[in-house]
């Protein structure tokens, strides 16, 4: 353990057993944070693409996305800056949907998900497979503003939420591992909250 | 069949920034310049120099063992031998208390840097540097590092605050030839009001990169303003902090 810091003593004496280290309850609110100018996208333009290392190469557009079965995420998000946020509800379409239609080959291990801006993050494929990654377009019931991804975001809440890519337009299945945006730029390539996996060689 | 490469992603800002581990550092100064903030010197022990932009990770620990750690950008050049931070004291901020409040010289503090590869200056592009409020604080390296360079010409920064006694770096931006931008009170012959294109577009030309830093209000405005003057989003860096309902 660290040595104390004079005269520190915290003021949340009573963790939340939902919070990983590190990290704090946001509450309400929901700060954005994003590394580009935010896009424009009409969910008339918008697509969803699987492609790499797949049988079928496959693209939905919106409406062919939302004839996909539904499927929902109701928990927590951890952002690496520190925050967390409690009991949100996603809606959208199971990341396990559109993976059994592409058909992952024998040597995908990984995925890197692309957005519309040109920010792109890398995900080990068993992160993304057996429910536990969405792409949707519910927040709380109503369509997820723009600011915090809309129309359509990747979701995968067991990771840091860098990994759950705004307005994400493409996955891409790959044999092996390669640096999105922020794994570039100093970020961790897996993200575990529970094991503070913030930056490279955590 | 080969991985398709075909969107024009983005990269690093910077090929290979510098990356600091947990370091111990040594308060050597406590300035309080400007109200509800705190002007910190910090001389990190084993230290790694940083580029103008970057950042360091403040962690306290208490008693039992609990810690919270919050990010907070370099306002010091490379070549000095101190690491400065420049904080806003959030009324409901548990570090930025501490080191507002609490933190004195001779303390140690247990920092990790310099962090971050994307909001990044490389002492060689010309750039032009748009903050609100504490979004200042990197871009007052880029400066201080392009005077050290002799190189100021490549910089070229617009700053806005609600007053000039609110805004952090005030004469030093405005001895480096700012625009200095007031939302609640005149400046010169300036009447009050937000930051407008009109404003912006002699500052901007092609090849330059655009820096964006401030609330996410700040953030989201700027960086329309400089999409609609037709500057290409990939030559925006956006860097965001605060609550999503912050003001400018």
């Amino acid at each position: 353990m660290p040595t104390p810091t004079r005269g520190f003593f915290g003021r949340r004496r009573d963790r939340d057993p939902r919070l990983p280290p590190g990290q704090y309850d946001v509450g309400a609110d929901w700060p954005v944070l994003t590394a580009e100018p935010t896009p424009r996208i009409t969910p008339e333009t918008w697509s969803i693409t699987v492609d790499g290392r797949v049988e079928t190469p496959t693209t939905w557009t919106w409406d062919e996305a939302h004839r996909l079965p539904r499927s929902e995420y109701r928990g927590d998000i951890h952002c690496v800056t520190t925050w967390s946020k409690f009991d949100t509800q996603f809606a959208g379409v199971s990341v396990d949907t559109l993976l059994e239609a592409a058909r992952p080959t024998a040597e995908a291990h990984f995925v890197m998900a692309t957005s519309t801006t040109g920010y792109t993050t890398n995900l080990p494929l068993e992160h993304v497979t057996g429910g536990k990654a969405w792409v949707v377009w519910e927040f709380d019931g109503k369509p997820l503003p723009i600011e915090h991804g809309g129309p359509v975001r990747l979701l995968v809440p067991h990771l840091y939420f860098w990994k759950s890519a705004k307005w994400v337009t493409k996955l891409t299945l790959m044999t092996r591992d390669q640096p999105g945006f922020w794994e570039q730029n100093g970020y961790h390539d897996l993200g575990d909250p529970w094991r503070q996996q913030r930056y490279q060689g955590d | 069949m080969t991985e398709d490469p075909a969107l024009d992603v983005l990269g690093p800002g910077v090929v290979d920034a510098p990356t600091g581990g947990w370091r111990t550092a040594t308060v050597a100064g406590v300035r309080r310049p400007i109200q509800r903030a705190v002007e910190l010197r910090l001389d990190v022990h084993d230290r790694v120099d940083h580029l103008p932009g970057q950042h360091y990770v403040v962690r306290l620990t208490a008693e039992d063992g609990y810690t919270a750690q919050r990010s907070y950008s370099v306002a010091s050049a490379p070549g000095d031998p101190l690491v400065e931070l420049f904080i806003e004291r959030l009324d409901d901020g548990e570090v930025s208390t501490y080191l507002a409040d609490v933190a004195e010289p001779g303390d140690e503090l247990e920092v990790r840097g310099p962090i971050g590869g994307w909001f990044v200056w490389d002492g060689e592009t010309p750039a032009l540097l748009l903050a609100g409020g504490f979004g200042v604080v990197p871009f007052i390296a880029m400066l201080r590092q392009a005077r050290a360079l002799g190189r100021s010409d490549l910089l070229r920064i617009a700053v806005s605050s609600r007053t000039l006694a609110e805004l952090p770096y005030a004469e030093e931006l405005m001895h480096a030839g700012a625009l200095v931008v007031l939302t609640r009170e005149e400046h010169g012959s300036r009447p009050a009001g937000r930051l407008t294109a009109a404003e912006i577009v002699p500052l901007w030309e092609p090849g330059r990169t655009a820096y964006v830093c401030g609330s996410t209000s700040f953030a989201e405005a700027a960086s329309q303003l400089l999409t609609g003057m037709g500057v290409p989003a990939h030559d925006i860096r956006v860097e965001r902090f605060g609550p999503s309902g912050a003001a400018a």
